[in-house]
């Protein structure tokens, strides 16, 4: 009897000793925002968890909270996350505090090379310094900013016969800012089927990066440059300061002004998506991943949407850029997996399904395919706005310098405090002091 | 010797430890008690906020592998130099005052009139005090709903009293009405705590003074003035201590409501410090705006 249950606890011992070993070399955690790329991402990983026999388990966490929670992550050193799919800014901080793993060697001995990408997107999710051939992301997720359109508003017979005679010139897509400010000028406040609706749907959140991801869209076009490209950190006067820029924030305000729905002086993706669907604007400002989720809603999908990329200004044609790269977290203990799954996910027929299942492949062979284009209504759009990308800060101190710029730009365009020039004035002597404490100046 | 659990665990004790402790004095075996507590309150407590004052003086960034130099007093010189730090400090000011005021009125109110004796008593304590059982979080969540110009109830309670039309006004989104959204929610939400305080103080004012006014010929003006505030007020000042240092530390709630907008408006001095510390991880000069904070919650 005795002998009979040492040998039971014994055997339960050896049991749960190799199942808990079993477990931590056989699973993996890959953190993600919670949104529905996520899900579609759950569903694609089930073909490398039966390849290769590693649990995925999956750590999602709400946009507002993402960046949060993941740079606590990274900077504590946590060991949750064996890959990170990561905001394209942080990947400066990530690559100098060693949080991420450095993937030229693996790439280079796997044969994958960043040639197959969309070049917008290996700068914005791959690269560090920005311009050089460091990778420490393979680019995952594609995503950019761009408009959705109510394509049955636009071609009801009366208003594009009071548009007409209002402006001049047809109702439709707008060739350029101005007539975006038009288009939602003209439907502020306008009756449609007996219910007021509203022109444009803006990024305006305080908290996070809401307002700076919206205002970056008509800055860029107005002139607005990062300071001189070629001494980014001693010049930014005249640069972030410049005409075109105050000008640009200036056009953000009026069309906040002119044609943004009650209410939403702190909207971001979530609120954006909600006011569309539920049919309170005619326009709305938001990244392209939410376009499949409108192309399929049931009140506004298919032909009652358009999407086009950002319109043009007076200095050129730019979005911003959105989307993620996926890393590898140099703290986790499974290395091996992790960079497995690099190496599965940078497959071309994964990278093809990927997009299929709801995701956006950066993949050269995906979107640049026969026939990708006309695939979805917003394929097109989607290939125009990638194509006029340009992205925030991604120095390691991008944290300090995305929140004053939130500030700054709130304040005058939301709360209506100060001129334009004083704002952007002051942002220039925000970010003067952070590269200063940086001791890049 | 008996067979009490004190005899017997005296008997169990080893003879070794027994002879030691035989020795202690009555101080002795009190800070042998306190001890712990004390050990666990100064590395807890007292440590860190050395700790942090230590910090204030340098350019320390706790993301950052790099080294740390003493810089002074450079942060504090920055932080009340800073136009945006006054700017929180007023608005938190703002924000203290006008909550603490309105929850003492409204408060004091409704424990007076609760503390009479009327049908339905008890059903009308309990719905009033549900507001405080809330998360803060929850709350200021579903208040952005509430304040919505669309689809808000309160804006169409405004429009139903005022005539005032509902979606054109933002609570939440205008520069004026903004500081007073998160008044108004605040106060919603810790009115009951201050009336449960005050309650409390009502009802130990033993009935036997009021009698003895009555006799007196006191009026009930009188009675109030000179009997039941004077009475009630200990118990007032605590309700105001509680709710001003809470108040003082405000986060979570004005952070779902109004994520510190529009602009800075509603940026109180705990969401600064929160953004300072944890978001651009300026260790030093967040340890420095701490400190300083400390000095009036100390106060």
């Amino acid at each position: 009897m005795k002998a009979s249950k040492l040998l039971m606890a014994t055997a339960l011992t050896a049991v749960t000793g190799l199942g808990a070993t079993s477990a931590s070399a056989e699973s993996m955690t890959l953190c993600w925002a919670a949104w529905d790329p996520a899900n579609a991402l759950v569903e694609l990983s089930k073909d490398f968890e039966a390849q290769s026999g590693i649990d995925m388990e999956f750590e999602f966490v709400p946009w507002p909270n993402f960046a949060d929670r993941m740079l606590n992550e990274l900077n504590s050193n946590g060991t949750l996350c064996d890959l990170l799919i990561g905001d394209s800014q942080w990947i400066g901080g990530a690559a100098e505090n060693g949080n991420y793993v450095k993937l030229n060697d693996f790439f280079d001995a796997e044969g994958i090379t960043m040639n197959d990408f969309i070049p917008a997107t290996v700068t914005g999710y791959a690269e560090w310094p920005k311009g050089t051939p460091n990778y420490w992301a393979l680019p995952a997720y594609a995503d950019v900013v761009g408009w959705t359109y109510r394509r049955d508003w636009f071609e009801r017979p009366e208003l594009m016969a009071e548009f007409k005679e209002t402006y001049g010139y047809d109702l439709g897509v707008p060739a350029d800012l101005g007539q975006l400010k038009d288009i939602a000028a003209f439907f502020q406040g306008r009756e449609i089927d007996g219910k007021t609706v509203y022109g444009a749907a803006l990024y305006t959140e305080r908290g996070s990066e809401g307002i700076t991801m919206g205002v970056t869209n008509a800055l860029y076009n107005f002139g607005f440059e990062y300071g001189n490209p070629e001494n980014p950190y001693e010049e930014l006067d005249g640069f972030v300061n410049s005409a075109g820029a105050v000008a640009g924030l200036e056009f953000y305000k009026d069309l906040y002004d002119a044609g943004a729905a009650p209410g939403s002086s702190n909207w971001y993706m979530g609120e954006n998506i909600d006011a569309y669907k539920s049919g309170q604007v005619a326009l709305q400002m938001n990244f392209a991943f939410i376009w499949p989720g409108v192309n399929a809603d049931p009140n506004v999908g298919g032909d009652r949407t358009g999407y086009f990329a950002n319109p043009p200004g007076p200095a050129g044609q730019f979005a911003q850029l959105g989307g993620q790269g996926i890393s590898v977290v140099a703290n986790t203990d499974n290395m091996e997996g992790a960079l497995a799954y690099i190496k599965w996910f940078a497959q071309a027929d994964v990278q093809a399904q990927w997009t299929e299942m709801g995701g956006a492949s950066a993949m050269r062979s995906v979107v640049e395919a026969e026939g990708f284009a006309d695939e979805q209504p917003y394929n097109q759009a989607f290939l125009d706005s990638m194509a006029i990308v340009k992205d925030f800060w991604a120095e390691p101190s991008y944290a300090s310098l995305l929140l004053p710029m939130q500030s700054r730009v709130h304040n005058y365009v939301i709360a209506g405090q100060g001129t334009a020039q004083e704002a952007l004035d002051g942002l220039v002597e925000d970010w003067v002091e952070v590269f200063e404490d940086e001791g890049l100046r | 010797m008996s067979g009490t659990p004190i005899d017997k665990i005296a008997q169990a004790t080893p003879h070794a430890v027994a002879s030691k402790v035989r020795g202690l004095s009555d101080r002795a075996i009190a800070w042998l008690f306190v001890g712990p507590s004390i050990v666990l309150l100064l590395a807890v407590n007292i440590f860190p906020l050395i700790w942090t004052i230590n910090l204030s003086f340098t350019n320390f960034k706790a993301n950052r592998l790099r080294d740390v130099d003493y810089i002074g007093l450079r942060n504090y010189e920055r932080i009340l130099t800073d136009s945006d730090t006054w700017q929180s400090m007023q608005a938190t000011a703002h924000f203290l005052f006008w909550t603490i005021f309105f929850q003492v009125l409204i408060g004091f109110a409704l424990a007076y009139l609760i503390n009479k004796k009327f049908k339905g008593n008890d059903m009308w304590t309990t719905i009033i005090v549900l507001p405080m059982m809330l998360s803060p979080a929850v709350v200021g969540n579903f208040w952005t709903f509430l304040y919505q110009p669309q689809i808000g109830l309160f804006n169409y309670v405004v429009e139903f009293f005022s005539g005032v039309d509902a979606s054109s006004f933002s609570m939440i989104g205008d520069v004026s009405l903004a500081p007073w959204s998160i008044v108004i929610v605040d106060t919603w939400m810790w009115t009951p705590f201050v009336m449960l305080i005050c309650l409390a103080g009502l009802r130990s004012i033993p009935d036997s003074i009021y009698e003895a006014a009555e006799c007196d010929r006191a009026s009930k003006w009188r009675q109030f003035w000179t009997l039941t505030v004077p009475m009630v007020l200990p118990f007032l000042m605590l309700a105001v201590l509680f709710r001003g240092i809470e108040n003082f530390k405000m986060f979570d709630l004005v952070v779902q409501l109004t994520g510190g907008g529009p602009g800075s408006l509603t940026t109180l001095t705990s969401i600064d410090l929160k953004r300072e510390a944890f978001e651009k991880w300026r260790t030093g000069y967040a340890s420095a705006y701490a400190v300083i904070l400390f000095v009036p919650s100390l106060a």
